[in-house]
This record gives structure tokens, C-alpha cells and sequence, in this order.
């Protein structure tokens, strides 16, 4: 079992994107996050998927991908040196000595804090998938009070790129 | 030239040259049916039930190459139409299906006769089209038969509000031909150097066996393949899905492979060095437990469909392209070589097939009291010259009809074998009658079977198709009730389809002629005489063997060498 983050293109049209989730459950593929914008292009869309699966698995998942209709192009970014980001907005209890702690935490992750009210702080936080989750663990589990993430996007590193 | 959306729907099906299509009218399509009715050049077959229209297209496909195409209105006419888009689908049939839909500005509100109709059409089509605008409903005609006639051919839904076919809306006309899409372009040459190893392969192999599949069908490709299989003097299967690709009456033909193939055909897929598969997608009735499949082959795969490959089975040597082309150029580096295949090695491989076949696996008990299924589609070749359109419905007839009926050629076997769609084979051929006026077509059928479609014999009739349904009436659901005595000791649980018609009366009543034949001796008579009243719909309901079951078959959970063998042939289980 290997992480995957696929990268693709697509038609920036009315069922592309339930075109690729529905393939997903059709064929029991696992779906670990998707993350879905247009690009600087209109007529396209760009996705960025994340999956762990065997090798076998994920060339199927490629294979069928690129069978869509809707889809242009893809590669998979794990496959070479990429970078990879998520964004996390995380609210917290902030209240009494917690205060202190926890904009020192924020800090060290560089995280920002964008909200602040008597006993609370939202946090605003981009990395790897790994340094949202440490950040999530070192705050202790009863004062996180709701987490949003925007699942990864990818690029790969150097002149490589997934354009048309 | 300035048309409505109703007309436009009407001229790019001109435009694409079709001639007839299979539809059944509704609120929502009524636009369409308008601009219809004046005109004379595309032929409107109407069905009696939207499932009937599904499949009639696609016996139409299936019979010439061409594209199937329905029309039916939203709702109940698009959930109808779904169990057929779903048998073309998983057959790779190119159809083009018309939807209606309510109006757009009444999208989501479970309007009357709303459903999500791309969205349930998506996962069995080849794609789906929800036309947003009048302006776009010409491309996105073109690019429906485009899809699905190119690549790996199969269905494709255009689903059309109301307000787009609106009448009194006119706009400028202009069919798009060249069409490209920057996100399809599907293959067609396959990579050379592949075929190359796949020729060096083929040359140094001992027993190598060509498994041909629909693909083979699909792409026209059976000339090509008969000149393969003769050029190298090598062994040939087939699945379900391509008989008749390759002549039954060859002396290269093992006949059908897999669950119910023939013993020689698995046999040799077992014993194989090389196997190649040809347009063929490894299906699980086709390969028996995985574990066990082809032990000693190396396999080259040729299919136009990347996602095929290495799906189910591993394969050595992939070759992603048009079956034919890549045939075509295999051919070519074969012959332009001289390189010889290892006759020695073929000569013993052919003396070890020819002891599998002595066999005669397909052998069963002749009866002078009770019709058997098997004498019955041997007599159907018989009567018939071996020139027939043959539809199947889903059972023990389809298997019987699949090993008896020797096909020799493309086309003339008609089947629902991925979904295994009872209720199938009579709007089937009803499309393959109106492809082929002239030709005789017949469709063997089951007594569970034909009741599933049977109002299309009104079809029939209004249409003036001659079609000859060969009903083996067993009183059961064979297939169910086979499995039912071989692995549920015998609870025959709701097989039994009890409170029949008389179907030879039913058939009367819409109008055509009935037969009844119970005794073998009355069959081929009675057969003749069917085919014989050449303007007339024949139903013959013909009484056969309720006891019957399909042998050669593979053990549940086996691989392709351990078969459960007819009674009636020489040897007993082979283990
Ligand atoms: C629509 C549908 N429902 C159920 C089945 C499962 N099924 C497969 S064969 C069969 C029995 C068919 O009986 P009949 O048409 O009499 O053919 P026979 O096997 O007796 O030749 C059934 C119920 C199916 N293939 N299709
Ligand atoms: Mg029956």
C-alpha cells in the first residue's frame, strides 16, 4: 500500500467532477481527500486527489481516470519531487493560561491566528498533511472545538508540469 | 438553414445518417415527435415498452456496426430505457440514447416525470450529456455518436430538456463534422516494438492458443483474425461474446471456452505456453478461479481499452490498440519475416487438442420421446443453412444455442453476455429484422425469459417483422434450477414458473401464428415450416427436456482443467 496524489485536468463542465467520485465508489476505490478549483484557463478544471492503495489498485484508478470522457490529463505527483499543501482552519477553547499556550503553539507551527473572541481562536494553518495532523495532537483533544481542511494540492518541483 | 432544438435533434440524426430509430413517446419529448412526424427519411420503430427500445436498438448495433439510437422521455421512460443502456454498456455497444427531461428552469424540483437521468445513467453508459443551451445540442449530438461509435464503442445519454427542443426557438444550423475533443482521443495504432516481442513470443512458443473475444466483432476484425490463426496453424477459443468471429466449422475452432465451454477449449487454455487474447477483457465466467487461470502461459493482450489490461489477470505483453490495426501489423511483420513457428512443438500440441476433443464433450442422450434442448438448436442450423441471425434471451437456451449453433460468421450471434439481461433476445431481433429486412432472424428464447419483453410481439406486428421465436419451453428457469440441483441439493426454491400461458393462443392474440411441436420427430418439420411462412412472425412453442443440463462446466471455484462432463460424454469427471 503506497499514498498517491494524482493530479488532474478536466473539462470544467456540469458532471465532470461527479463523473470522477462516482467512478470511485463504482469500483471501491479508496478516496483519502479531493480538492477541485478551476484553473487560470475557464474551460478546465483542476483536481487533486489523494489515495493509498497497491500498485495494481492504482493503476487501475489511473487507467479508469483517464478512460473519463471529461478528463484531460493527469500524472501523479507522488510519483516524483512535488510539493504538497493543505489548509487547515482550526477553532479552539482559548481561555485562561490556555491563551498563552496555545498562540505559542500556533507560533511555533506557523500558524496564524485569524479570529480571536473571550474564549476561543481560529487558527489558520497550510503545510504538509503531516504537519496539520501533529498540530491537531499537540492541542489537547478537549479544547479543539471544530476542524476544517481543504484537503492537498500538489505541484511538481522544477520546470516538470501538468499543463495542456 | 435556421431550426428549432426539436429540428435540430432531427437533422443531426440526418446528419449521422441514421435511418431508424426505436422510441416511445412522452410529455417531454413531444417536440422531437412533432418535428418527426414531418419528415419521411428517419424510420420511427415504436415499441411497447421503453426496455423493448433499448434493445432493439442494440440488436441493431450488434447486427451492422452501426449505432443503435432510442428515443424516450423522461422520467418512467428514462428508467425504463436503463436496463438496456446497461446490456449495451457492458457489451461495448454504440448507442445513442434520447432522453427528455422536464424544462431546465423546473430541474430539481421533482417536477412530474423528474429524475436525475444523467445521474443514473452514469455509472452503466459510456458517458452523459445534460444539453444547457439550444446553441450546444448540435456539438453535443455529434460528440455523442463520436463516443460512442470510436475507442471502446458503447452508449451514450443525451438528456434534453424540454425548453431546448422548444419549437418556436429557431436558430442557425451547422452540423459540426471535424469534430475534436482535446479529452478524448482514443488509440488506434498499436506500439510497434510490443507487437514485435508479441510476434517473438508467438514464434518460440510450443503451445500457444489465440482467445478471441467481441472485441474481435466489434472492430471487424475477423478476417484479419482468420488470417492469423491460418498463418501460424495455431489453435482458436472464443468467448460468448465473439462466436462466429472465427468459423465454428474450422478445423483450428475449439469452440467457446469457460464455464460452459467446450472441454478441449479449456483444456488447451490450461495446458497453454502462450496465450493470446484478442479483444478480450478476462471475465470472470470466461477464466474460472483466478488463481488457477493459464497457469503456465505468458499472455499478450491486445484491446483497445487501456483500463482491460491487466484488470483481472496479469499480462506479459500489453498491445493497446484497434484490434485490427494491431492485427493487421502483426500479420505484416509475420509475413514479412521467415521466421517458422516450432512445428514439432505444434504437431504434439495439436495430437494432445485432438485427444481432448475426442472426447466429444458436447455429446448428450438422444431422446424419441422428449425434444432435448441441444437437438432442438441442432435442427434450428439445420433448417436454417447455418445462415441466421440468432438472438438469445438468458438461461440454458443461450448456453445450448452457444454451443450448438455452429456460427460462422461476425455478427449472427446476438447475446446479452455481460449483464445477462433476460428479456433481451425478441426486441434484439426485432432490431436486427429491421437492419436486415430480407435475412432470416430468430430468437431462442425461455418460457421465464420471453415474458419479460413479450408485449413487443405487438411490435411486431405493426412493423411487419418476421421474426421466428424458438421458445424451449422447460417449465423452468433451467439455469436456476441446474445450480439449484447441483449445489442446493435439489431445493428447486421459485425456479418452477408455474401458471404458464398458452403461448401458441398469446401469440395468436397479437395477431400472429402459433405452433405447439412436442415430439423430436414433429421438429424439423415444424421448424421448416416456420421459416418457410417468410412475411409471418412464427412463434413455435417447442417442449422440451425439463430435466436437461448444460455440460461441459467448470466446478465452482476451479480452474478451466477440472470440468463436470456431460453423462452422455465418454468419460466421466475430469480430475
Ligand atoms: C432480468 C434477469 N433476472 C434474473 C436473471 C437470473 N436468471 C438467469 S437465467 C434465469 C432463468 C431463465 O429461465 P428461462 O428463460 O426459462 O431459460 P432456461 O434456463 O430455462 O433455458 C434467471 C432467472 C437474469 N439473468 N435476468
Ligand atoms: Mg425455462
Amino acid at each position: 500500500m503506497k499514498r498517491h496524489i494524482i493530479s488532474l485536468l478536466m473539462e470544467n463542465e456540469a458532471g465532470a467532477l461527479s463523473n470522477v467520485s462516482a467512478l470511485f465508489s463504482a469500483r471501491g476505490f479508496n478516496i483519502e481527500s479531493l480538492c477541485v478549483a478551476p484553473t487560470d484557463d475557464p474551460s478546465l478544471s483542476r483536481m487533486t486527489l489523494v489515495t493509498t492503495c497497491s500498485e495494481s489498485v492504482f493503476e487501475q484508478i489511473t487507467k479508469q481516470l483517464n478512460k473519463l470522457i471529461d478528463v484531460v490529463k493527469l500524472m501523479d505527483l507522488s510519483e516524483g519531487v512535488h510539493i504538497e499543501r493543505e489548509m487547515m482552519l482550526i477553532k479552539v477553547r482559548a481561555e485562561k493560561e490556555m491563551r498563552e499556550e496555545i498562540k505559542r503553539l500556533a507560533e511555533i507551527f506557523r500558524g496564524k491566528i485569524i479570529d480571536v473572541s473571550d474564549n476561543s481562536y481560529v487558527i489558520e494553518m497550510t503545510g504538509d498533511s503531516d504537519k496539520l495532523d501533529a498540530f491537531v495532537h499537540v492541542i489537547p483533544e478537549d479544547h479543539v472545538i471544530e476542524v476544517v481542511r481543504t484537503g492537498v494540492s500538489g505541484i511538481a518541483r522544477g520546470v516538470k508540469s501538468l499543463t495542456l | 438553414m435556421e431550426l428549432s432544438g426539436a429540428e435540430i435533434v432531427v437533422q443531426a440524426l440526418k446528419d449521422e445518417g441514421v435511418e431508424t430509430i426505436f422510441g416511445y413517446p412522452g410529455g417531454s419529448v413531444l417536440h422531437i415527435y412533432d418535428a418527426l412526424f414531418q419528415q419521411d427519411d428517419i424510420h420511427h420503430v415504436l415499441v411497447r415498452h421503453e426496455q423493448g427500445a433499448t434493445h432493439a436498438a442494440d440488436g441493431y448495433a450488434r447486427s451492422t456496426g452501426k449505432p443503435g439510437v432510442v428515443l424516450v422521455t423522461s422520467g418512467p421512460g428514462a428508467t425504463n430505457a436503463i436496463t438496456g443502456i446497461a446490456t449495451a454498456h457492458l457489451d461495448s455497444i454504440p448507442m445513442v440514447v434520447l432522453t427528455g427531461q422536464v424544462p431546465s428552469a423546473l430541474i430539481g424540483t421533482d417536477a412530474f416525470q423528474e429524475v436525475d437521468t444523467t445521474g443514473i445513467s452514469r455509472p452503466c453508459s459510456k458517458h452523459t450529456f445534460l444539453v444547457k443551451r439550444v446553441e450546444d445540442l448540435a456539438e453535443t449530438m455529434r460528440k455523442a455518436f463520436y463516443i460512442a461509435t470510436t475507442g471502446r464503442p458503447g452508449p451514450v445519454v443525451v438528456d434534453i430538456p424540454k425548453d431546448i427542443t422548444d419549437p418556436s426557438v429557431k436558430i442557425p444550423y451547422e452540423y459540426p463534422r471535424n469534430l475534436k475533443m482535446r479529452s478524448y482521443s482514443p488509440v488506434k495504432k498499436g506500439h510497434l516494438g510490443q507487437i514485435k516481442k508479441a510476434v517473438d513470443l508467438i514464434y518460440n512458443a510450443k503451445r500457444p492458443i489465440i482467445y478471441s473475444g467481441g472485441g474481435v466483432v466489434i472492430d471487424n476484425s475477423s478476417g484479419s483474425l482468420i488470417d492469423l490463426a491460418r498463418e501460424l496453424g495455431i489453435p482458436v477459443t472464443s468467448t460468448l461474446m465473439g462466436l462466429g468471429a472465427y468459423p465454428a466449422s474450422d478445423s483450428q475452432f475449439l469452440g467457446m471456452l469457460g464455464m460452459h465451454g467446450n472441454y478441449e477449449a479449456n483444456m488447451a487454455m490450461h495446458e497453454a505456453d502462450v496465450l493470446i487474447a484478442i479483444g478480450a477483457r478476462f471475465d470472470d465466467r470466461v477464466t474460472g478461479h483466478i488463481a488457477h487461470f493459464c497457469p503456465q502461459a505468458k499472455i499478450i493482450h491486445i484491446d483497445i481499452d487501456p483500463s482491460s489490461i491487466s484488470k483481472n489477470v496479469r499480462v506479459d505483453i500489453p498491445i493497446v490498440g484497434s484490434v485490427k490495426d494491431v492485427l493487421n501489423d502483426m500479420l505484416r511483420i509475420i509475413r514479412e519475416g521467415d521466421r517458422k513457428i516450432d512445428n514439432d512443438g505444434l504437431t504434439s500440441w495439436w495430437e494432445r487438442i485432438e485427444a481432448w476433443r475426442g472426447l466429444g464433450c458436447l455429446r448428450y442422450e438422444q431422446s424419441d420421446e422428449v425434444i432435448k434442448p441441444q437437438f432442438a438448436i441442432e435442427t434450428l442450423h439445420k433448417v436454417t443453412g447455418g445462415d441466421l441471425y440468432l438472438t438469445s434471451d438468458v438461461g440454458q437456451h443461450q448456453m445450448f444455442a452457444a454451443q450448438f449453433y455452429k456460427f460462422d460468421k461476425p455478427r449472427r450471434w446476438i447475446n446479452s453476455g455481460g449483464l445477462g439481461t433476460m428479456g433481451f433476445g425478441l426486441p434484439a431481433a426485432m432490431g436486427v429484422q429491421m437492419a436486415h429486412p430480407d435475412k432470416q432472424v430468430a430468437c431462442v428464447t425461455g418460457e421465464a425469459s420471453i415474458l419479460m419483453c413479450i408485449q413487443e410481439l405487438a411490435t411486431c406486428k405493426q412493423h411487419g417483422l418476421p421474426i421466428k421465436i424458438m421458445l424451449m419451453n422447460n417449465g423452468y428457469m433451467g439455469m436456476v434450477r441446474q445450480w439449484q440441483e447441483m449445489f442446493y441439493e435439489g431445493r428447486y426454491s421459485h425456479s418452477y414458473v408455474d401458471a404458464l400461458p398458452d403461448f401458441v393462443e398469446l401469440t395468436k392474440s397479437f395477431g400472429h401464428v402459433g405452433m405447439r411441436v412436442t415430439k423430436p420427430s414433429d421438429l424439423e418439420a415444424a421448424m421448416q415450416e416456420a421459416f418457410d411462412r417468410k412475411d409471418e412472425l412464427v412463434f413455435l412453442d417447442i417442449l422440451i427436456d425439463p430435466t436437461e443440463n448444460v455440460y461441459p462446466m467448470i466446478e465452482a471455484g476451479k480452474g478451466h482443467h477440472v470440468m463436470a462432463m456431460s453423462p452422455a460424454s465418454k468419460q466421466g469427471d475430469q480430475r
